[in-house]
Formats: C-alpha cells, sequence, structure tokens
C-alpha cells in the first residue's frame, strides 16, 4: 500500500494523471481538443518550452539558489540571429545552428562566471543579464531587418517527419534522452546532483564545483538558443521579445516535474511531463471562449493549484 | 574580531567594516552621488531644482516598489508580483475615481479602497507562500497572472484619464514646495519609525535563520505574510504614484518594473537570501536604475542603443552592490 501511494505521488506520475485530466475536460469543452491533430500541435509548443526548461533544469538541479532568468532573452537573440543568418535560405541553416549555439553558449559562461568567479547570486546575475539583452535586442532589430525562417527549418518544426512526428518532436526526445543519459549515467550528471545536494561535500569529494557551475550556465544557454532556433521556424519569422514568456514558464516547467527551486533532487522526465501539461492548460485556456483577463485568471488561479500537488515546503518543527 | 589584527593597514579596513556594518546603505550612496556628478558632468540643467523634481515624480513608484519589495526579501522571500499589484490598484483607482465623479471626496475614498486591494493582494501572496508553503517565485508569478487578468477586467485597455485634481495635485506644489517632495518626507519619518518596530526586526530574524527564528518562539508564518502584507501597502502606494505621474490608467503599466524592483533592492545593499538590508538601501538602488537611465539619454547614446547601455550599466552596479553588500556583511 505504501509503495501505491509513494508511486503516486511521484511527481511524473501526478503530471501524467494531470495532463489526462486535462485532456479529457478539454475535450468536454471544445469537442475535438484531444484528437490526434491537435495534440500534436500542442506537444509542438511543448518541446520548445521543454528545450528551454532542459537547460534551466540543470541550472536548478546544481543547487546555491541555481536559476536562469535570462533564458527568455536568449531565446529571442537566437530566433533574431538566426532568422538573418539563414534569411529564408535553407543553405543558411547549419552557419545559422553554429551562430546561435555560440552566443547562447556565450551569455551562459558570463552567467556562469559572474556567479562563480564573483560569487553573484545567479538570480541576480542572469535578471541583469537579461536586461543587457533586451538592450541589444532593440540594437539588433533597429539595425537590421529580423529575417525569415529557412523553408527547410520551417518544415522541420511543423510537418511531419518520421512516423507521422515533426523533427521538433523528435528533437525533443532526442534531448529527453540525452539528459537522461547525462544526468544518471554519467560522472558529470552525478556531479551535478552532488553540488545541488551539498556543494561543500562535493568540492571536498574533489568535485570541481566552479568548471561545474559555469558548464551548467553554458549549457542552459545553449539550450535556449536551440529553443529560439526552432521558435523561429515555428513562427517563421522573428518578432520583438518572442521569447519573453519562456523565462518563468521554463521554471514553472521544472517545478511541475518535480525538481525542488533548492537544487540536487529531480530530473528531466518529470520535467518534460511539465511542459506537456503546461501547454495543455494554455491551450485549453486559448480553445474556451472567455475574455483574456478571465483566462488569466483563471491561469493564475490554476497555477496555484496545481503547486499544492508538487513538492510543498516543510511544516517548521521545533 | 578585527581589532585584534594589528598594523594601520588592516585598522583602517576594519574601521571601514564597521562604517558599512553600521550603514549598509553607503555604497549605493556612493553610486547615487557618482551618477548624479556624471549626470550634471554631461548636462548641468540635468542637476537643476526642476529635473530633480521630475526625477523625482517620474521614479517615486519605483522607490516605493522597491521598498515594497524589500520588506519580503528581509525574511527571505520574494514577490514576483508587485508590478502586477501596482497596476491592479492603479486601474482600480482610476476606475472608481472616474465613476464617483472626480471630486475630493472621491479621490479620498478610491485611495482608501486601494490601500485595502493592495492589502488583500499581499494577504493572497503571503497565504500561499508562507501558509500554503509554495516557493515564493513561481508561487508569486502565479498570482501575478491572476492579479493582471483582475486589472485586465476592471480596465481592459489603456486609456482612462485621472481626475484633474489628482494628478494636478501630484505633479503640482504645496506652500511653494513640489508635493513629490512632501511624499519624500513622509516617506522617510514612515520608513524611520517602520525601521524601530518589531515586525521589521523579525522579519530580519526569519530571513536570517528561519529555524532559529522558528525555535526562539517567533511566529514565523504569520510574520512572513505580514511582510507580504507591508509590501502590498506599499505597492498600492507606488500605485498612487505612477497614477499621479502618468495621470491615466494602464493594466499592464507595472510589468516591467517587478524586475526592476529586485535589482533595486540588490543595488542597494540587501541580501536576497534574507536577514540583511536597507529600505534607504532600495529607495537609493531606485534612484540608481533612474539616473543610469538619464544619464544614458544625456550622454548622447544613439537611441537604439540606449536600452543596451542601460542594460549594461545596471549589470555592472548590480555586480558593484554585490560585492560592497558582502564586505559590509558582519
Amino acid at each position: 500500500m505504501n509503495q501505491v501511494i509513494s508511486f503516486i505521488r511521484q511527481p511524473v506520475v501526478v503530471a501524467l494523471v494531470l495532463i489526462v485530466a486535462l485532456l479529457y475536460l478539454g475535450q468536454l469543452l471544445s469537442p475535438g481538443f484531444a484528437s490526434g491533430g491537435q495534440i500534436l500541435r500542442l506537444l509542438i509548443v511543448a518541446a520548445l518550452l521543454g528545450i528551454v526548461a532542459a537547460g534551466q533544469n540543470v541550472v536548478i538541479l546544481g543547487g546555491r539558489e541555481g536559476i536562469d532568468l535570462s533564458v527568455g532573452g536568449i531565446v529571442s537573440l537566437s530566433a533574431i540571429i538566426a532568422g538573418n543568418v539563414m534569411n529564408g535560405a535553407d543553405s543558411g541553416i547549419l552557419p545559422a545552428i553554429a551562430a546561435c549555439l555560440a552566443a547562447g553558449a556565450f551569455f551562459g559562461l558570463l552567467n556562469g562566471l559572474g556567479v562563480t568567479l564573483l560569487r553573484i547570486p545567479p538570480l541576480v546575475m542572469t535578471l541583469g543579464m537579461l536586461g543587457v539583452l533586451q538592450g541589444l535586442l532593440v540594437v539588433i532589430r533597429m539595425g537590421i531587418p529580423s529575417g525569415q525562417a529557412a523553408p527547410a527549418l520551417s518544415r522541420f518544426v511543423t510537418q511531419p517527419l518520421v512516423f507521422g512526428l515533426p523533427g521538433i518532436i523528435w528533437l525533443w526526445i532526442a534531448v529527453g534522452l540525452l539528459m537522461a543519459f547525462m544526468l544518471h549515467r554519467t560522472v558529470f550528471g552525478h556531479r551535478i546532483y552532488a553540488i545541488g545536494s551539498n556543494e561543500h561535500a562535493a568540492y571536498m569529494a574533489g568535485v570541481p564545483v566552479r568548471p561545474m557551475r559555469i558548464a551548467l550556465f553554458v549549457i542552459s544557454g545553449m539550450f535556449a538558443a536551440l529553443a529560439g532556433l526552432c521558435l523561429l521556424g515555428y513562427s517563421g519569422s522573428s518578432f520583438a521579445n518572442v521569447g519573453e514568456q519562456y523565462t518563468l514558464t521554463s521554471i514553472i516547467a521544472v517545478v511541475f516535474g518535480g525538481t525542488s527551486l533548492a537544487g540536487g533532487k529531480g530530473g528531466y522526465t518529470g520535467t518534460m511531463a511539465g511542459a506537456v501539461l503546461l501547454v495543455i492548460l494554455q491551450g485549453i485556456l486559448t480553445t474556451v471562449n472567455i475574455d483574456e483577463s478571465g483566462r488569466q485568471m483563471v491561469f493564475g488561479a490554476t497555477l496555484l493549484l496545481l503547486m499544492t500537488f508538487y513538492g510543498r515546503g516543510r511544516a517548521m518543527r521545533v | 574580531m578585527a581589532e585584534i589584527a594589528t598594523g594601520p593597514m588592516s585598522r583602517r579596513v576594519g574601521s571601514i567594516r564597521r562604517l558599512l556594518e553600521r550603514y549598509p546603505f553607503l555604497p549605493a550612496l556612493g553610486i547615487v552621488a557618482a551618477l548624479f556628478l556624471l549626470n550634471g558632468f554631461f548636462s548641468p540643467a540635468s542637476l537643476s531644482y526642476r529635473a530633480l523634481t521630475g526625477l523625482l515624480s517620474t521614479y517615486m513608484a519605483l522607490i516605493l516598489l522597491s521598498i515594497a519589495q524589500t520588506y519580503v526579501v528581509y525574511a527571505g522571500d520574494i514577490d514576483l508580483s508587485v508590478g502586477s499589484i501596482l497596476s491592479l490598484v492603479n486601474v482600480t483607482i482610476i476606475v472608481l475615481m472616474e465613476r464617483w465623479g472626480g471630486g475630493a471626496g472621491a479621490v479620498l475614498l478610491s485611495l482608501a479602497l486601494g490601500l485595502l486591494l493592495g492589502l488583500a493582494c499581499g494577504l493572497v501572496n503571503g497565504l500561499v507562500v508562507a501558509a500554503l508553503r509554495l516557493q515564493a517565485i513561481v508561487a508569486t508569478f502565479a498570482t501575478s497572472i491572476f492579479f493582471t487578468g483582475l486589472a485586465l477586467y476592471i480596465l481592459p485597455v489603456a486609456g482612462t484619464p485621472a481626475p484633474t485634481l489628482f494628478w494636478r495635485t501630484y505633479g503640482g506644489r504645496l506652500f511653494g514646495l513640489p508635493f513629490v517632495f512632501y511624499i519624500l518626507a513622509v516617506l522617510l519619518v514612515l520608513l524611520f519609525m517602520l525601521a524601530r518596530t518589531r515586525l521589521a526586526a523579525q522579519l530580519l530574524a526569519v530571513g536570517d535563520d528561519r529555524q532559529a527564528a522558528y525555535q526562539t518562539g517567533l511566529p514565523v508564518v504569520s510574520v512572513r505574510i505580514r511582510g507580504y502584507l507591508l509590501c502590498g501597502l506599499f505597492a498600492a502606494l507606488a500605485a498612487f504614484c505612477i497614477t499621479g505621474d502618468t495621470a491615466s490608467g494602464d493594466p499592464l503599466v507595472g510589468g516591467k518594473m517587478t524586475l526592476y524592483s529586485v535589482a533595486a533592492v540588490v543595488l542597494g545593499g540587501s541580501a536576497l537570501a534574507g536577514g540583511w538590508g536597507t529600505v534607504v538601501g532600495s529607495l537609493l538602488g531606485a534612484l540608481t536604475i533612474g539616473l543610469i537611465n538619464s544619464l544614458v539619454f544625456f550622454m548622447g547614446t544613439p537611441s537604439e542603443w540606449q536600452n543596451f547601455m542601460q542594460g549594461l550599466a545596471i549589470l555592472l552596479v548590480l555586480m558593484a552592490g554585490v560585492l560592497a553588500g558582502r564586505r559590509a556583511r558582519p
């Protein structure tokens, strides 16, 4: 019995149950919501969020108040860079991927250096970096046109590739497998959990804490950049602050996946389920016929309600 | 025990540290002074009485919002909904004042209800964070979505004007002095009094070590809730100032201000982890952001580069603020 209860209380299971319940609710509210094509569309949106959340996840797992508020800025920047580099031509895709990942890694590196060498709290460092990135977006937008997605990239994101699933879903599955392998089968992954649960002990055990932490922010920047590239494929052309919403939704996806914001506990499988859950919730709210104001109120209240299902803090005990 | 170390050098470091311990906002004050000088260097007119009044009336809302944020940061919490509380109170008082005719009585009654609304929002935040024990960052983000929805419901599009009486008073003069100066004076007295209350000490104690505070017998949950209440109250006051400054209602006016308020708290030398900080520092932090924005403008930065320069300058002073703040901590 206890085993059953602990199984049910697992965040992944909670998220999956909620996903099924929400799909059922969506189908009730608007018949056709849970159809194959509609679910596929939701999964594409979830994949974009899920890829950003992968980076957010490792930073949060690394502990010491780890959080990356700059991911939204990096997503936007990457979408603009990609649009300009490829400019509607398939031949520009590879250079665009290289440029985006380099930009994401660069800003992630700056975040990591600030957090480790100067010991700036991650929230402050990445918040400041978000301001810089938003400024940079203005500079780029005023200087050059926003650019177009290459047709192949748009096809990759929106059209079926193998077994009826678009390339981006396969990419997300690949990211999921990569993350699972990295977190649970490599020394690097074990070290993330080690510094996340007890940094000092990890340091004493010989874990290179600072390089690790820098690497986590670089990974986060690169995942955000990858998502920005895919987002360009999804929307066709990049526009102002297209990635802004990803900053806080990626954190919520991680929390809904059962990863503790305190670090050292959680994983990416849950985060994937969390991303799907969040996107389905948004999907339901856009299909039901209510004002923007009502939609936001219901969204906010539902987020709070769902959060109560997940790791609430412990009560104070003497 | 720095006094034990001998030599003139270490003694000097020790005295600086003592000074910083006593007045942790000194680095922020230095940055503000330097920014004033730079502003004056690039544009002497920016130090005129008139320009300073303008600066104060524009940034008074951010100052109050940063102070609001400080009280929850004291207790080791954070409030990502302050901007949406500001928006909500802004549209609510605008709609009420218009509906009731815009006379003096209507304005005062609307402001009183605005304060209550701010308190109610703070109570909601306090309950979900302290009583339900949700994680502050994500929980207050969720409440901010809710508050924004409510603001959009009350006033779907920006634009309803404030009664003339209201913004004329805010932007006008009283006994020959600009009205914002009185606001600042009252605010300083209020902050001074609040700093002497038991609540301020309790918030800092809870932020310093929650478990220890609990074991000492402090009602931790209720202290944290009261921190959020204070936050909601100051966010409502900030809303009054933004209403006076913009003279209109906008359901999204505070959206961008939340993160600035967090930045101002850090600029002021307070620790985001809680247990250490001053509200005066946050006031100076908010002024720093305002002065950086005007400095970038006065330096003749090309318009497309202004946001970037502002972001970069704020990042740099944030780093400086954290480094200086750490030195000051006992």
